[in-house]
């Protein structure tokens, strides 16, 4: 249905793996730098992406639950305008 | 000694004043020489105290300059100058001015050496920036309006009380560090936080910002908050009570913006959101924390109006601005996606970026001062800016389904002002000295090692796995989300709609008493005094001579007893 190469499902299937393979390089990457941690934690292996990974979950869900409790029809106000 | 006579600010307020009677070429013109004329002045002034004079007994320093503000006042300049060029064809005739007085007084204010001058130009900003929200001319725009201008004025007062006190306590008009020891300083702390976008009042900004014209926000993204940022940095540097209230702006920014479904909305709340990082900085207050804090706004400003000037461009060209409406734009506006998706790397503090090399200082002196918790909530939070705004921006309007929206790129003057801040973003994270040579305190930090590009890469990229895995939870929906705002637009008008309700109740009440009341009375009146009352009757000649025998009888009997 659409016929723009970015958007096909091969290219979308390659993307991911590609990402996948980045993934992994940068982890892998700990290796090959001195990563002089100055708090313990920092030091536990592939921190940046266990914790980023957790971190960005956590506020998903996070903003999940405080949408139940907020979120309103995008004319909430409107209403208050025209009444 | 001559650029000591024109002040840099003064000048873009009187090139607005001009821009309203101008037209055609003229008005382009005088609208991009202007801010480079401003930008030659604020380079080329000398150090110190420029102009001194005195009023009403004050002492008063309308311009004053020293690295710190001659950092934001070249950055405001440099806005100027691409916020005009994107904005050359907006139709509208009062935007363009009002734009200049606000920014140009936003210049005033970081080379304001005395708190007088510095209200003054504080007031003429919000008084700007409302009229560019204004000159949007939609009815929304306008009630928004209204309510940013209650905010700012309020904040206003907050600074003008504590200024009071300030000055009456210590004869002093000077604008420098305060401690935190009477309310006076507290309350210019408040003044200043109320521009900052902080809580309790920060819903003003996603509120009113993105009601303004696809050329307006961009505007309104570079100068109040960051006026605010040095104020900060000048009044209240290492204030703790700064980390957690910026820690609060960064993690507010994130969620909100999470749950948003107008694209410049979410760049809205993530104003807040990076504002957050700079006043953490600026709470933290080593010399790695000012570097940092001043180093961020000056880049932030860039790639927020880049981020901006995509998403007004995608208004300017579809009338659309929520994602629901939106995406799969890249296909007929690739160079307008391109330059978001740089602006969108540059505010994640991607690598080789403007973000990176200013944002990772605040982490290195949160890292510097042992402080554990504040630097594992700042690299949560870059994590989050990348989810909120470094992916779901452009993923939800220019990728995502095809929304079948084949709009063309905008007019030549809005991507060549794309451009030319696209490169700045990139240019600033390569060659980064320049900047770095212009911070407040001398630079002993090196952005480029291998393990803040290894670590901060880790980070970004595994929050990007964490947004396209958990992307059915972040599916947008037809849907705001409630803020302190909603105290004043539905609790205190339902407030005094009830009360007034409740009057009329009572009114009615006490009116149908009374007719009560008079209508009794007038029937007891008719009874006696009536043509048929008691009183109005005609009495017989013996019942008279009866009376007067009785009231004689009774005089007797007086006299006698």
């Amino acid at each position: 249905m659409d016929d723009h190469w970015l958007a096909r499902a091969s290219t979308i299937r390659l993307l991911w793996r590609v990402f996948i393979v980045v993934l992994a390089v940068t982890v892998l990457a700990e290796f090959a730098v001195d990563l002089h941690p100055h708090f313990a934690i920092e030091g536990v292996f592939g921190f940046g992406a266990w914790y980023g990974f957790l971190a960005c979950a956590a506020l998903i869900v996070a903003a999940k639950a405080l949408g139940v409790l907020l979120k309103r029809p995008d004319r909430y106000y409107q209403e208050d305008e025209r009444g | 000694m001559a650029s000591a006579l024109a002040h840099p600010g003064l000048i873009v307020i009187v090139a607005g004043l001009l821009l309203a009677l101008l037209r055609g070429h003229a008005r382009s013109i005088v609208a991009l020489g202007a801010p480079l004329a401003a930008l030659a002045l604020v380079l080329s002034a000398p150090e110190g105290v420029l102009w001194r004079a005195e009023y009403l007994g004050l002492d008063i320093v309308p311009y004053a300059v020293d690295r710190l503000s001659r950092l934001f006042a070249t950055v405001f300049a440099i806005m100027v100058f691409g916020g005009a060029l994107f904005a050359l064809g907006q139709k509208s005739r009062l935007e363009l001015p009002a734009a200049y007085v606000y920014a140009g007084s936003a210049i005033g204010a970081t080379l304001a050496g005395d708190l007088v001058t510095l209200f003054v130009f504080w007031e003429l900003m919000a008084i700007g920036s409302t009229l560019v929200i204004w000159s949007a001319g939609t009815s929304r725009a306008w009630a928004a309006s209204r309510r940013y201008l209650a905010v700012h004025l309020l904040g206003g007062v907050l600074l003008l009380a504590g200024v009071a006190g300030h000055v009456s306590a210590t004869d002093s008009t000077l604008f420098t560090q305060f401690a935190l020891d009477t309310p006076a300083h507290w309350l210019i702390l408040a003044g200043f936080l109320v521009n900052a976008g902080a809580p309790p009042l920060s819903a003003w900004l996603p509120d009113a910002y993105p009601e303004a014209s696809w050329s307006g926000t961009v505007f309104l993204s570079a100068f109040t908050t960051k006026t605010a940022v040095y104020v900060l940095l000048r009044g209240f540097p290492g204030a703790e009570i700064l980390v957690w209230v910026g820690l609060f702006m960064v993690f507010y920014g994130i969620v909100y913006a999470l749950l948003e479904n107008d694209m410049r909305r979410i760049l809205a709340y993530s104003i807040v959101n990076q504002v957050g990082f700079m006043v953490t900085g600026i709470g933290i207050g080593t010399e790695v924390a000012l570097n940092g804090a001043a180093a961020h706004a000056f880049t932030h400003i860039l790639y927020k109006a880049l981020l901006l000037m995509s998403a007004g461009s995608v208004l300017y060209a579809t009338g659309r601005r929520k994602c629901t409406d939106l995406g799969g734009l890249f296909r007929t506006m690739p160079l307008t996606a391109v330059c978001g998706g740089i602006g969108a790397l540059a505010i994640s503090s991607f690598p080789l970026t403007s973000g990176f090399v200013s944002k990772s200082m605040i982490a290195q002196a949160a890292v510097d001062q042992h402080l554990l918790w504040v630097y594992l909530a700042l690299a949560a939070a870059s994590a989050g800016v990348f989810l909120h705004a470094g992916i779901k921006f452009p993923w939800f309007v220019f990728f995502q389904r095809d929304s079948g929206l084949r709009p063309p790129e905008p007019p030549l003057n809005m991507r060549l002002a794309m451009l030319l801040f696209a490169a700045l973003c990139v240019g600033l994270g390569v060659l980064y000295g320049p900047l770095y040579a212009r911070l407040p305190y001398p630079v002993d930090y090196v952005p480029y090692t291998g393990a803040h590009v290894v670590v901060q890469l880790e980070l970004l990229l595994f929050s990007g796995l964490a947004f396209f895995v958990m992307l059915p939870m972040l599916r947008r929906t037809l849907t705001i989300t409630l803020d302190t705002d909603w105290l004043y637009r539905r609790l205190a008008p339902r407030l005094v709609h009830g009360l007034d309700r409740l009057l009329a109740m009572a009114r009615a009440a006490s009116r149908s008493f009374a007719h009560l009341l008079l209508s009794r009375l007038g029937a007891a009146l008719h009874r006696h005094h009536g043509a048929d009352g008691i009183l109005a009757r005609t009495w017989t000649t013996g019942g008279m001579a009866l009376w007067v025998a009785i009231l004689l009888a009774a005089y007797l009997v007086l006299y006698y007893a």
